[in-house]
C-alpha cells in the first residue's frame, strides 16, 4: 500500500511541473511584453506612471529576460513567498484576490461531487436492480439529455423560470443583505438556499455519467456466480445486492473524480459567469478579457493543481477500496 | 480482410445465427456480406441512431442552403424591431399567408419596447420570394429565398428579433454553418493527431507509448476550459473571422486528440495479438501491409464511432468560448456568438426566444450522440451486441 502511494505520488510531481509550465506560457502567450502594454494602456488612461516603479517592475518580473529565467522567477516566488504577482487591474496581490474567491469555489466543487454522488447512486442502483422497468427508461432518458444540455444554457433556463414565475433573481450566492455582512449562521443558510441551483446545474452532466457507469458495473456484478451462489444459499435479495455487488459498483464514485473533477470548474466558469457567482470563473474570464495575465494564469494554475490533487487522492482511495488496483494495476 | 472475418465465423454458427437473429437477414447474406453492410444492418436496427442520422442530414443540408432558407441576410436589421418577439404565420384564403406588421412604442418607465401587432395591415408571405441576395455554396449568386415576406422591404420574424432587431432564424441558420463545421474540422486536426500520436504510441510501445501516455494522462487531467479560455484570450482581436476560426479549432483540437489517441492506441495494442494479424506476420506480409490492410479496417469503425461521439464536445466547446466572449466574435455569426445576446438574466427574462441558438445546439449534440452510439453498438459487427 505503502508503496503504491509513494510510487503515485512520485508520479505527480511531472504533472505539476508541466501544469505550471502550461499555466506560465498561457501569461507569457499575449504579444508583446505585457508590461509595457499595461504601461501603455495606464497611460492612455490618463494615470502617471513612475519610471522608477516601472524599473523595479521590469526587474521584479525579469520582463528583458529569456523565458525559462522568468519562468524561474515566478515559481519560485510562488512557492517560496505564496507570491503569484501583481494584478494590474485591480493593483493587489494576485494571491489575495485568489485567496477570497477560492473557498467558495472549492465550497461549490465538494456540493457539486456530494450532490452528483447523493442521486447517482440510489438511482444508478435502482435502475440496475429494476431493469427495462419504467423507472430505469425514465432514468436513462433524464440522464440522455442531462449530457446533452450544454450547463449554461441549463443555468439560463434555470434563471429564466425563476425570474419568470418565481419573482426571485437566482443570480449570485447571496441575498443582497448578507452580500456584506459578516459570517454568521444566517448568512450561511442564506449561502445554502442560494447554492444548491448552480449545483444542480454544474453537476448535470457528471450524474448522468456516473448513473451511467454504477448501472454498467452493478448489471456486470449481479450476474456473477458468487450473486447466484448467495441467493442459492438463502440470502434476502436486499442483502445480496448490499453485501456484495453494491460494494463493487461504489468504485466508479472514487475512479470518475478523476475526471469528474475537471468537469466541474470547466461548469463552474461558465455557470459562475452566468449566475454571477462570486467565485474563481468569473475573475478568470475578466482577467482573460482585460488581459491581466498573471491574475489569469495564477487562477489556471491553482485550478489545474486542486484537480491534480483530487485526482491523486481519488487514487489513492480506490486502492484503499479495492485490492486489485494496488496488487494488478502495473 | 472481409472474407477472411466471415471465413472466421463460419467456424463459429453461434454467431452467425446470432446475427441472422439481430438483423433479420438470412444466412448466407449474412456471411457473404461485407463488413460496411454488417454494420449497417445493425445500424438500421438502432431507432434512436437512425433519428440522430436524419436530424443530422438535415442540419447540415440546412446549413449548406443557409442564405437559400434563411429569409434575410444576417447584415440586415431594422433597428425599431430590436427584440421583437417570434410572430406565427398565419393563413386566410383571401391573404395566403401572412403576418400582421407591429407597431412598437417605447414605454417611458422600463424603456421597454411593446409591440401591438397591426391587424388592419398584412405583410403577406410567399415561397420562393425575392428578397436579400446571398451566394449559395459559394458558387451562385441568388436572391431567391425559401419562405419570406413578397415585400423585400417587409420584416418577418418568425423565431423573434435580435438586440439589433436581425431575425434570428435567419442568423440561426447562418450560425450553422460555422458551429456545425467547426465541429468536423476540429475533429479533422484531432483525429490526424490522435492516428499519428497514438499510432506510434501502440505501435512502438516501450518509453515512446510511456511519454506519450503520461502527456495525454497531464492534458485530461487538467481542466479543458480553463486551458482553452487562456488560449483563446490570445488570439488578437483585430483578427478576421477566418483566422480567428481556424485557430479556435486548432486550439480546440489540441486539448481534444487526447481521447482519440487513446481509442487508437487500445485497438492497435488489442488487433496486434489477433490471430489474423499472427497469421500474417508468419506469411511475410510486409509491416506497412499488415497495418494497412489487416489492422486498420479492423478498426476503423470504432474510431469513426468515437469520432461520432467527439465531435459534440467540439461544438459545446466552441458554444462555450464563443458564449463568453473568447471564441468567435460578431460579426462571425455562431451559435456561440448569437448566445451572447441572452447572457444577462435580465435579457433572457425579456426576450426569452433569445434562447433559440441554445436548442439548436442541443438538437445536434443529441443527435451526434445518437448516431454515436448507434455506431459504438454497431461497429463491431462480429462481435456480441452489447446491450
Amino acid at each position: 500500500m505503502l508503496r503504491f502511494v509513494v510510487h503515485r505520488v512520485l508520479h505527480v510531481i511531472p504533472t505539476l511541473l508541466v501544469v505550471t509550465l502550461i499555466a506560465f506560457f498561457i501569461i507569457q502567450l499575449p504579444p508583446g511584453d505585457f508590461l509595457s502594454s499595461q504601461i501603455a494602456r495606464m497611460e492612455a488612461a490618463g494615470d502617471s506612471v513612475d519610471p522608477a516603479a516601472v524599473e523595479a517592475l521590469r526587474t521584479r518580473y525579469g520582463v528583458d529576460e529569456p523565458f525559462w529565467v522568468q519562468y524561474w522567477k515566478w515559481i519560485s516566488n510562488i512557492l517560496l513567498h505564496g507570491d503569484f504577482g501583481l494584478s494590474f487591474e485591480y493593483r493587489r496581490p494576485v494571491s489575495d484576490l485568489i485567496m477570497e474567491r477560492l473557498p467558495l469555489t472549492i465550497l461549490l466543487g465538494v456540493a457539486t461531487l456530494l450532490f452528483t454522488w447523493a442521486i447517482a447512486l440510489p438511482a444508478g442502483v435502482y435502475s440496475a436492480i429494476r431493469q427495462h422497468s419504467g423507472g430505469d427508461y425514465v432514468i436513462s432518458a433524464l440522464g440522455f439529455i442531462a449530457l446533452a444540455v450544454p450547463n449554461f444554457l441549463a443555468a439560463l433556463v434555470l434563471a429564466y423560470i425563476g425570474f419568470k414565475y418565481f419573482g426571485q433573481s437566482v443570480g449570485g450566492l447571496f441575498s443582497p443583505e448578507y452580500a456584506n455582512a459578516p459570517w454568521s449562521l444566517a448568512k450561511f443558510g442564506d449561502l445554502l438556499e442560494h447554492l444548491w441551483i448552480p449545483v444542480v446545474i454544474i453537476g448535470l452532466a457528471g450524474t448522468a455519467g456516473i448513473i451511467r457507469t454504477t448501472r454498467a458495473n452493478m448489471l456486470d456484478e449481479l450476474h456473477k456466480p458468487y450473486v447466484t451462489t448467495a441467493r442459492a444459499k438463502g440470502l434476502p435479495e436486499g442483502r445480496i445486492v448490499r453485501k456484495y455487488p453494491l460494494r463493487i459498483a461504489l468504485n466508479p464514485f472514487i475512479s470518475t473524480v478523476g475526471w469528474n473533477i475537471p468537469s466541474i470548474f470547466d461548469g463552474e466558469v461558465i455557470v459562475a459567469t452566468v449566475l454571477a457567482l462570486g467565485t474563481t470563473g468569473p475573475l478568470l474570464l475578466s482577467a482573460l478579457q482585460s488581459q491581466d495575465m498573471y491574475l489569469a494564469g495564477g487562477i489556471i494554475l491553482i485550478v489545474a493543481v486542486l484537480t491534480v490533487i483530487g485526482t491523486l487522492i481519488s487514487d489513492v482511495l480506490l486502492a484503499v477500496v479495492d485490492p486489485r488496483v494496488r496488487f494488478g494495476g502495473k | 480482410m472481409v472474407t477472411q472475418s466471415t471465413d472466421e465465423r463460419l467456424d463459429e454458427p453461434d454467431e452467425v445465427v446470432e446475427l441472422v437473429d439481430d438483423t433479420g437477414k438470412s444466412r448466407t447474406a449474412v456471411t457473404s456480406a461485407p463488413q460496411w453492410k454488417l454494420i449497417w444492418w445493425r445500424f438500421r436496427k438502432h431507432r434512436l441512431a437512425q433519428i440522430g442520422l436524419i436530424a443530422l442530414i438535415v442540419m447540415y443540408l440546412a446549413a449548406a442552403f443557409a442564405g437559400f432558407i434563411a429569409p434575410f441576410n444576417t447584415t440586415s436589421y431594422s433597428g425599431e424591431h430590436a427584440y421583437h418577439p417570434p410572430q406565427g404565420v398565419r393563413f386566410s384564403f383571401a391573404e395566403g399567408f401572412y403576418v400582421h406588421p407591429t407597431t412598437s412604442e417605447v414605454d417611458i418607465e422600463s424603456l421597454e419596447r411593446i409591440f401591438e401587432p397591426d391587424t388592419s395591415e398584412f405583410v403577406n408571405l410567399g415561397f420562393f420570394v425575392r428578397g436579400d441576395s446571398y451566394r449559395l455554396l459559394g458558387l451562385f449568386d441568388s436572391d431567391v429565398h425559401l419562405f419570406g415576406p413578397e415585400d423585400p422591404d417587409e420584416r418577418w420574424y418568425p423565431l423573434g428579433g435580435d438586440r439589433k432587431g436581425s431575425d434570428l432564424w435567419s442568423k440561426i441558420l447562418y450560425g450553422s454553418q460555422i458551429s456545425l463545421s467547426i465541429g468536423l474540422v476540429g475533429v479533422s486536426i484531432s483525429l490526424i493527431l490522435g492516428l499519428f500520436l497514438g499510432g506510434i504510441s501502440g505501435y512502438f510501445g516501450g518509453w515512446v507509448d510511456t511519454v506519450i501516455q503520461r502527456v495525454v494522462e497531464i492534458i485530461m487531467s487538467i481542466p479543458t476550459l480553463p486551458l482553452w479560455l487562456g488560449l483563446a484570450a490570445s488570439v488578437p482581436p483585430d483578427w478576421g473571422p477566418v483566422p480567428t476560426y481556424l485557430m479556435i479549432t486548432v486550439i480546440l483540437s489540441l486539448v481534444g486528440w487526447t481521447n482519440l489517441a487513446r481509442v487508437v492506441r487500445g485497438r492497435l495494442l488489442q488487433t496486434r495479438d489477433e490471430d489474423y494479424v499472427i497469421a500474417a506476420r508468419l506469411d511475410g506480409v510486409p509491416t506497412n501491409r499488415i497495418i494497412f490492410r489487416h489492422m486498420l479496417p479492423s478498426f476503423t469503425s470504432h474510431i469513426i464511432a468515437s469520432v461520432s461521439l467527439a465531435v459534440p464536445a467540439m461544438i459545446l466547446a466552441e458554444t462555450s468560448l464563443s458564449f463568453l466572449g473568447l471564441g468567435l466574435r460578431a460579426p462571425a455569426v455562431s451559435w456561440g456568438v448569437l448566445l451572447q445576446d441572452a447572457q444577462s438574466v435580465n435579457t433572457v427574462a425579456t426576450a426569452p426566444w433569445l434562447m433559440f441558438p441554445g436548442l439548436a445546439v442541443v438538437i445536434a449534440v443529441v443527435a451526434f450522440n445518437f448516431v454515436g452510439d448507434g455506431l459504438r453498438d454497431s461497429a463491431d459487427p462480429y462481435g456480441k451486441r452489447s446491450t
